[in-house]
């Protein structure tokens, strides 16, 4: 062979396996349990909403990349089926049509392509596009249609047990009598209630979190530091006043807490790069969801917590260095210098 | 493979996980057949090139000085084989730059007479101190785990510092490669009396030679033959890349950090290879200067991954045909290992004496896949052995703003190419870091 064929280019020679298709796809795997059971809990209602997302996220990506950016699509890297998944998880699944739509364009175009597209958005996409939905459809949006599997699109609704606790408190019943109207916790760990899409299965969503975790595809740091406070707070409020505060299980297991926690703040493009930045993150994710919660006038609280978060993500990024090879050291030669000065000041 | 039941040590900061394939491990050392012609570069080493002592024409023995050193940082250069010196010329050597070489053409292996050729085991030490760094320095040798510093440097430990500690890298943490392994399993005894050599030298009562555990043989041997030395131990390591940067070996063993810019002595601590202890050895026992080492070669489609002992200035190529030709599906042939080797051009290119291994690599993983935007997911600094933030010293270099760059240390980066590896968007990270290292070094000569 002729040696002028060889490729020659600089070290290192060899890189690992983890490619950004490769990361989306893992987390698209992740996300297939909670799907699953939605499917078994919503029926056709599922399915129907989170193709039809998919379907919008990636063909509004492909024609704002080709079209409107006139870039080669970029619709090949996963990461528009995973804010379509995404975002399909955090609404009902009696959603029309054109409000899925609406949402999407808004997740792709606002929330990340008007920012460069994959890696430049500062904010969740699919977050993006939940808020602007909740706050221009509130009905549509908080309508839930009632846990077990119809395979007919129209459903009957119900409250979530977070919109009956919010209610009731405000309607002057204490948080015991509350309890009483509500599923059980077996119920809510593997997601038997009503609300959105993909937040209903604790169970599944802690699959996807182990897989996750297992794949290296994302660290520890912000699902338990999230989970942590969120734990810790409401178990505080919780002992200071049972019957105006529900318990800490119950808040993990309702509403978004788990499906943000794996899912959305650990979007790497809007959370922190560094370990110790991820974990200010997720505390800073867990106290607001909780203060949001508690005192707040919307029931849930995760969402809007998040997309503040993401905001503070840059600021996070320039305090929460990574601690230096040499840094001690260097502490060690100060201190030294320090000593050395202080002998030779004392006469 | 070891079996760990408990955690081995290991460096605290940052590190990576790339699959080992150390395909020769099992393969014992094979001289390599006296090529017809050798060429050998006058600078192998950092610092300055050595003196040219010879002309073209002359008869050489194997042995003879054929380059003096010019200056302290700067090595002996001998002829690696006996015959007549050919042409005296500017070549490519490994890292893609031109130098002068001097080129001999072989007749027999006719060898100086000082040089002691035979394998008995010469234990007693019986140069001073003085007399052992100036040995070394007399017979060229370098660093041979491949930044090939000059030795007898590291053993002139600086005015005022003081070191407590010597240790011994036999860690090999590079993928594929297994020159150091297989010098380990062989040599083992000479090493140890090379290191009481280096232990003299410097006048130091401990050392630790590190080892990662997938080497488990070699530990073994060295603690059955260290059982009654009390100042020379055995550590094993776990398998992490880069745990055989320097910096990265003394964190592990003895969880002290050399301040930036600053040398293992400040810690008390001087570092050398193990093949370059068992160099020490035949330079100092047997009088032999560094004129051939063991090179792995290797690659996936290799027929036969080897382990030979090569004259310097020998080939490429004839390392190539030894073990079994180059297979058809070659992309790149790396000098080194695959993470810090360099890719060559040219199989005419010679064996210097930092060339640990050839890799032979297949083209479907020759050549880089395609790049995308940077995802944030802060796996280059979770690499980062040196707790840098590599994606932000790329993003600096790329904008030319080398002294912020600098802010952030980019001059500790030791170059592992930890980051690269990690990067999922397979960003060229260090390409840029390299770029922005040199804009600096071009300020500071303005
Ligand atoms: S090449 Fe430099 S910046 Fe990259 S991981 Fe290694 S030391 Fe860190
Ligand atoms: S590894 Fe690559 S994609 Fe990830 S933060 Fe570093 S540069 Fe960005």
């Amino acid at each position: 062979m002729s040696a002028d064929l060889l490729t020659v280019s600089p070290s290192p020679h060899i890189h690992t396996d983890l490619t950004v298709p490769q990361i989306m796809r893992g987390v698209i795997i992740a996300m297939i349990p909670a799907l699953l059971f939605s499917v078994y809990n919503f029926g056709l209602g599922a399915v129907y909403v989170t193709l039809l997302a998919i379907l919008f996220c990636v063909v509004i990506e492909y024609a704002i990349a080709r079209y409107l950016l006139k870039r080669p699509a970029s619709i090949y890297d996963g990461s528009a089926i995973i804010t379509g998944m995404l975002l399909a998880f955090n609404v009902p699944t009696n959603l029309p049509w054109h409000i899925i739509l609406i949402g999407s364009a808004v997740a792709i175009g606002i929330g990340k392509m008007s920012f460069g597209g994959l890696g430049n958005n500062p904010f969740n996409p699919a977050l993006v596009g939940r808020v602007f939905l909740l706050l221009s459809f509130p009905v549509e949006m908080t309508s839930w249609p009632k846990a077990g599997a119809t395979w007919s699109l129209d459903a009957v609704t119900s409250a979530t047990p977070l919109g009956i606790l919010k209610d009731g408190l405000r309607a002057g019943d204490t948080v015991p009598e509350l309890m009483n109207q509500m599923p059980s916790y077996t119920d809510f760990f593997f997601g038997l209630q009503g609300g959105s899409l993909g937040e209903m299965s604790a169970f599944a969503i802690l699959l996807g979190l182990i897989y996750m975790l297992y794949r290296k595809i994302i660290t520890w740091h912000i699902p338990v530091s999230m989970l942590a406070t969120i734990l810790l707070m409401t178990g505080i409020f919780w002992l200071i006043d049972p019957t105006r505060f529900a318990n800490p299980v119950f808040h993990l297991l309702t509403g978004g807490i788990m499906l943000g926690a794996v899912f959305m703040a650990t979007d790497y493009v809007t959370s922190p790069f560094t370990h110790r930045g991820m974990i200010i993150f997720g505390v800073g994710i867990g106290v607001l969801t909780v203060v949001i919660r508690l005192f707040g006038s919307y029931p849930e609280g995760v969402s809007f917590a998040i997309l503040i978060m993401n905001a503070f993500v840059p600021l996070i990024n320039s305090y929460a260095k990574q601690p230096r090879y040499g840094s001690k050291s260097q502490r060690h030669k100060a201190y030294q210098e320090k000593l050395e000065k202080e002998v030779k000041a004392t006469p | 493979m070891a079996m760990r039941l408990h955690k081995h040590k290991t460096f605290k900061t940052g590190g990576i996980h790339p699959h080992d394939n150390k395909l020769s491990a099992q393969v014992a050392i094979t001289p390599l057949p006296l090529p017809k012609m050798v060429t050998i570069p006058i600078i192998q080493h950092i610092g300055a090139p050595a003196k040219i002592v010879v002309n073209r024409g002359d008869m050489v023995k194997t042995g003879q000085i054929i380059a003096t050193h010019e200056g302290f940082v700067s090595s002996n250069i001998h002829a690696s084989v006996s015959g007549r010196v050919g042409v005296i010329e500017e070549v490519m050597d490994s890292t893609g730059f031109k130098h002068m070489a001097i080129t001999i053409r072989v007749k027999g292996d006719d060898w100086e007479e000082t040089i002691d050729r035979s394998d008995t085991l010469i234990e007693e030490i019986k140069l001073t101190p003085k007399e052992i760094v100036s040995r070394i320095m007399e017979a060229g040798v370098v660093g041979m785990g491949g930044a090939a510093f000059p030795s007898h440097v590291k053993l002139s430990v600086p005015e005022g510092k003081h070191v407590d500690h010597l240790l011994i890298n036999g860690v090999e943490c590079e993928p594929y490669l297994t020159a150091d392994h297989r010098v380990m399993l062989e040599k083992p005894k000479e090493i140890i009396v090379g290191i009481k050599i280096l232990m003299k030298a410097l006048g130091v009562q401990k050392t630790i030679i590190g080892i990662e555990y997938n080497k488990a043989d070699a530990i073994e041997i060295f603690q059955q033959l260290l059982k009654n030395e009390k100042h020379i131990g055995v550590e094993a390591l776990e398998v992490q890349y880069p745990q055989g940067g320097e910096k990265q070996l003394i964190q592990a063993l003895l969880n002290r950090e050399v301040p930036s810019g600053g040398l293992p002595a400040d810690v008390g601590v001087i570092v050398h290879n193990v093949g370059t202890t068992f160099a020490v050895y035949e330079a100092v026992q047997k009088n032999k200067p560094l004129l051939e080492r063991v090179v792995t070669v290797t690659g996936k489609s290799v027929k036969q991954p080897s382990n030979f002992l090569v004259r310097i200035g020998t080939p490429v190529i004839d390392l190539l045909i030894a073990a079994g030709g180059v297979p058809e599906d070659t992309g790149k042939i790396v000098s080194g290992g695959p993470m810090m080797g360099k890719a060559i051009a040219d199989l005419d290119v010679p064996v210097a004496k930092g060339t640990s291994g050839i890799l032979l690599i297949p083209k479907d993983e020759a050549s880089r896949s395609e790049t995308y935007n940077c995802v944030h997911c802060g796996k280059c600094i979770e690499a980062c052995p040196m707790g840098l933030e590599p994606y932000r010293l790329l993003i600096m270099s790329k904008k030319g703003n080398s002294q912020r760059a600098k802010e952030e240390h980019i001059l500790d980066c030791i170059e592992c190419g930890s980051c690269s590896f990690v990067c999922p968007s397979n960003r060229p990270i260090l390409d840029y870091i390299r770029l922005g290292k040199t804009q600096l070094k071009k300020q500071k000569s303005v």
